[in-house]
């Protein structure tokens, strides 16, 4: 890993910058999300930070987090016919798109909740879906440093 | 050993980032209530803690990298910068009614700072 820190070709920079740069963007916004939610109380104005936290922050955040990985991905060469990908590719891609589920079931959520009197049920929906997605991200941040075969 | 170090500073990154998101949030205008930005401040300080002692620890234990290294040393000026000017942010705009241009400003440069820092750790200029 370290070897490969070492010597890692020049055109790999841009897009790792803006991967990590937007899956920065994306755990900030969704651990936003889930603080404001989850301390909004009978407050609309809280669900509704936490709706678009995850409208205009954690969503457009995840899209290019995605994007950048797959242009890592087929700069590295891993991405090509009779190329073995490694288990931290594979496990990265599922954390990421399996979480795109719960981040938009979550705004959903949010966004509905954010709207209505009493709120209650919806409120707490939203926290677990975004609580998830935040153990998925940990999860991925572990998988990316550590880099399993 | 490695692979923690550098879980757990990656860790304190993204900790930044979440204090970066909500000032940017209140920037913006959005309200906040008060236990999310004390979350968003203890973000800082335990990601700002992290960040510098695990990068400092992660020179010492990598032969390739020196601690007077440029881009190291550039780095530890960002931080000392973006921590100040993070101070300077979080008092102008927690105690704000409504967030004025300077405060908004603080919290840009502080932005960027942050922005700066990623930029040193991904091209690792003069390593």
């Amino acid at each position: 890993m370290t070897l490969i820190a070492a010597i890692r070709p020049d055109e790999w920079n841009f897009p790792l910058f803006l991967h990590v740069l937007s899956a920065g963007v994306l755990f900030g916004a969704v651990v936003l999300a889930v603080v404001s939610v989850a301390g909004a109380g009978d407050s609309r104005a809280g669900i509704r930070l936490g709706y678009r936290s995850l409208l205009i922050g954690a969503i457009p955040a995840w899209i290019a987090m995605r994007l950048t990985a797959q242009w890592i991905a087929d700069e590295e060469g891993w991405l090509e016919e009779n190329v073995e990908a490694p288990a931290w590719i594979d496990i990265g891609f599922a954390t990421s798109e399996g979480s795109l589920l719960f981040l938009v079931a979550a705004t959903v959520c949010s966004g509905i909740a954010a709207r209505r009197e009493r709120a209650g049920g919806l409120r707490t929906a939203t926290v677990v879906l975004v609580s998830i997605t935040i153990v998925a991200y940990l999860v991925a941040i572990w998988v990316m440093t550590t880099k399993p075969e | 050993m490695y692979d923690w170090l550098l879980f757990f500073h990656l860790l304190s990154a993204f900790l930044l980032m979440v204090t970066v998101v909500t000032y940017s949030a209140v920037a913006f205008g959005s309200v906040t209530g008060g236990r999310t930005l004390f979350v968003a401040d203890r973000c800082w300080d335990v990601g700002g803690l992290g960040t510098l002692v695990l990068g400092v620890w992660l020179a010492l234990y990598l032969d390739e990298y020196e601690i007077w290294d440029g881009w190291i040393i550039g780095a530890i000026v960002l931080w000392v910068v973006a921590t100040g000017l993070g101070q300077s942010a979080r008092e102008r705009l927690a105690q704000a009614d409504v967030v004025d241009g300077r405060a908004a400003l603080v919290h840009w440069l502080r932005t960027l700072a942050v922005v700066g820092l990623l930029v040193l750790m991904v091209w690792k200029p003069g390593a």
